[in-house]
């Protein structure tokens, strides 16, 4: 379904159209989430990335339309080699993950992992978790100054 | 072609990775062959989120520790924060250029 759903998003016609797909496409991402046992993942991905970002993405398209249809490159050389290169591109990565011999360890049991995730995130990865919250706190500050109207034209 | 189907009936580790692959060749398409801006934007979210199921299925299926998960955390987060700064630069430029079509930017140009 996330494939599916991600190809409507790169190659539907119609704007409104590709941002539902990729509510479809989260969707997708977060029951792959569920299937590799990382609930905390799955449920933050719902909440930031449906919840969040798509629904900024859906105040864009409507905010910033003038005509209901976007269309691709029609038919200039743009469209081809850019599918060359990514259909290269998927083909060689898909081989080689289908070929090597993957080191897997053996697959724990896995028990709730947000206790365990907050013990990492405290403990090792203290020093990130503080730059990604400053990180944040920029970003809030800075996309509310660049989005305010101007009132005089500076 | 009998190996595929195996193949196709375990499924594992490298599933997920070939899946994230075909899912960042997809977001790459949506860079480099959209004119909208913000399809642009979809685009790069869908790399993220490729990249974001490499990590976590990494973390499950080749260690035994939860690292993948803390990296997948602070990419949602990341992406998070940038999503919301694109978007208003897209909003900033539509008020001022009245165009989101990324060709049609070319002020800086000669």
């Amino acid at each position: 379904m996330t494939l599916a759903a991600g190809s409507v998003v790169v190659f539907s016609r119609n704007i409104v159209r590709s941002a539902f797909a990729l509510l479809f496409a989260f969707f997708g991402v977060a029951g792959l989430y569920v299937l590799l046992l990382a609930d905390f993942i799955a449920v933050t991905q719902l909440l930031v990335y449906v919840g969040g970002i798509l629904v900024l993405v859906i105040f864009g398209v409507m905010l910033t339309q003038r005509q209901v249809s976007v269309d691709i490159k029609t038919g200039t050389l743009q469209v081809w080699p850019a599918l060359i290169v990514t259909a290269a591109l998927a083909g060689s990565l898909s081989a080689i993950f289908y070929s090597t011999e993957w080191k897997t360890s053996p697959l724990v049991d896995q028990t709730a992992t947000a206790p365990k995730l907050g013990e990492m995130l405290l403990g090792d990865y203290l020093l990130p978790f503080e730059v990604a919250s400053v990180v944040l706190l920029v970003a809030l500050i800075g996309a509310a100054l660049i989005a305010r109207r101007e009132k005089k034209a500076s | 072609m009998s190996d595929f189907v195996l193949w196709l009936q375990n499924p594992g580790l490298s599933h997920f990775l070939v899946l994230s692959a075909i899912l960042f060749s997809l977001g790459l398409f949506a860079i480099l062959t959209r004119r909208n801006a913000i399809m642009v934007l979809m685009g790069i979210e869908l790399i993220l989120n490729a990249a974001n199921i490499n990590f976590v299925a990494f973390s499950r299926y080749a260690a035994a520790t939860l690292d993948g998960q803390v990296v997948a955390i602070f990419v949602i987060i990341l992406a998070a924060a940038e999503a919301a700064i694109a978007l208003a630069i897209v909003l900033n430029i539509y008020q001022n250029f009245n165009t989101v079509n990324v060709d049609d930017l070319n002020k800086l140009r000669d």
